[in-house]
């Protein structure tokens, strides 16, 4: 190995590898976190749209436009203007758990439209059968809804952890930590192009790994007829 | 016994309600295979999810076995809907199901264990004769054994009653003679009342015992298949026979081969139905 890598790895590898760490936490547990909330939302949603198998008009329009407020306000707001909210729940608007509060509030209403989506995919003749066999709205939703969309769940999964993942870097201006961050703090503000770079790279390479991880996930459950 | 008295059924309220069903008067016998044939819009689809209730009546009564099962709701309309099977046009089987997945899931909606669930579905594929196709997924297999797997999964629990809702029509000439074959025997060897919908004179000459020609959302005329097809009376069968025979002289083709193959022998390797 060249002596230059060397000592490249011997400056900045453990702020790297750390900085890849808090990038991953932050993503995966507010991707997590997202879907404990979207998932519920867009569900609901979902059954309750007009001609839907629980139409319940006043419910769909304040779930609707919630989630529109929820979508419609950029990122770096939230993630100034929650800082309150954010210290309140977790102690801290710094560092990962800081991050958390604002990646959660601007992915789960996301989630919820995604869910909507996939939810829309299923064939409504699947619905009147099970219906037909007798199954409660419950049993819908659970063994034909949410069980025959899975695989576009998944695939909505896959693009909301890449999203979380690039908006943990805008996090990072605000001083929550990961490769954003350093991207920003060594390349931006203090002009070391090469700790930059491979920030960025490290990113490219995590961003292509999960997507491919999505595909390959989808595909394999995925016995629709296409 | 299934009883309509005085159903009506629209969409909509007021002035701009739509009604798709006037006045339909009609039993089907226990056992027997009838038909309800019309062309599409004719109200067909709708008559026939009024016995499961798929679709509420607006006014009248629905009756099985002397029971009004017209507002069932709840516990009630589970006990219902479990003691009717039925299968659709399109199979409408889950792609992400296998096919003993498919059939045992009437099975889990009512808490069978899963030990009996595996053996009641094993025994259906037997009857349906795709024995070997337990763990395949329905897009792996042609429309004639989807619907078939369909057969399977609305047997499941056992019904008394099944709805076709034109569960041929998507099919092509001889997977609909071997669907309707097998429709038949299950009819005889279980004892299951069909409500067969359907388009198709062939299909309707077929395997039905009586007819109800629907048209316009009102009963046109009904009764035995033979009379029925011998000496028509409303004026829109009259128009469909003729229109059929005018077909066959021209060398027809498609629905109307159920019909020149009606009585041949079974020739789809499915088992006989205990």
């Amino acid at each position: 190995m060249s002596p230059v890598i060397q000592e490249f790895i011997a400056d900045y590898g453990e702020l790297l590898v750390q900085g890849t760490w808090d990038t991953l936490v932050m993503t995966t547990v507010s991707t997590l976190i997202a879907y404990v909330i979207g998932v519920p939302v867009g569900v609901l949603l979902t059954i309750s749209a007009p001609q839907a198998l629980w139409p319940h008009r006043v419910l769909h329009t304040v779930l609707g436009w919630i989630v529109n407020i929820g979508r419609s306000i950029p990122f770096i707001i939230l993630l100034v203007a929650l800082i309150p909210l954010t210290r309140l729940i977790t102690g801290t608007s710094l560092g990962v758990q800081g991050a958390i509060v604002p990646l959660v509030v601007s992915a789960a209403p996301f989630v919820a439209r995604m869910v909507e989506q996939s939810l829309a995919e299923v064939d409504g003749g699947l619905i009147e059968a099970s219906q037909s066999f007798g199954a409660g709205l419950w049993q819908i939703v659970t063994k034909v809804l949410l069980f025959e969309s899975l695989p576009s769940l998944i695939r909505g999964a896959a693009i909301t952890f890449i999203n979380l993942f690039g908006y943990s870097a805008m996090a990072g201006t605000v001083g929550a930590g990961g490769l954003g961050d350093i991207a920003i703090r060594y390349g931006y503000q203090r002009y070391q192009y090469d700790v930059m770079v491979v920030s960025v790279v490290l990113c490219v390479i995590l961003v292509q790994i999960f997507q491919s991880i999505g595909n390959v996930v989808a595909r394999r459950i995925d016995h629709h007829s296409r | 016994m299934i009883q309509f008295d005085h159903l009506h059924k629209s969409y909509g309220e007021g002035p701009d309600a739509h009604e798709v069903l006037h006045d339909i008067n009609l039993d089907i016998r226990d056992g027997e295979v009838f038909g309800i044939l019309g062309s599409s819009g004719a109200g067909k689809s709708t008559l026939v999810r009024c016995i499961n209730l798929l679709e509420r009546p607006t006014k009248g009564r629905v009756l099985i076995d002397g029971n009004d099962v017209t507002n069932a709701t709840g516990a009630e309309l589970a006990r219902l809907r479990s003691s009717i099977g039925m299968i659709f046009q399109d199979f409408n089987l889950f792609q992400q199901r296998t096919v003993l997945r498919n059939i045992t899931f009437p099975l889990e909606l009512h808490h069978v264990p899963a030990a009996q669930r595996k053996a009641r579905a094993e025994r259906l594929l037997d009857l349906v004769g795709l024995s070997d196709y337990a763990d395949r997924y329905p897009s792996q297999l042609s429309g004639g054994q989807q619907q078939r797997v369909a057969i399977a999964r609305a047997l499941a629990n056992n019904p008394s009653i099944m709805l076709c809702d034109e569960a041929t029509s998507a099919l092509d000439s001889t997977t609909t003679v071997q669907i309707l074959d097998l429709l038949r025997r299950i009819n005889r060897d279980m004892n299951v009342t069909m409500v067969v919908i359907t388009h198709s004179l062939a299909v309707a000459r077929n395997i039905c015992d009586r007819i109800a020609m629907i048209d316009g959302g009102r009963i046109v005329e009904e009764g035995e298949t033979e009379t029925l097809f011998d000496n028509p009376k409303s004026d829109i069968l009259k128009a469909l026979i003729a229109s059929a025979n005018a077909q066959n002289h021209r060398g027809g083709d498609g629905h109307d081969a159920a019909n020149a193959a009606d009585g041949s022998a079974a020739t789809d390797g499915s088992k006989e139905v205990r």
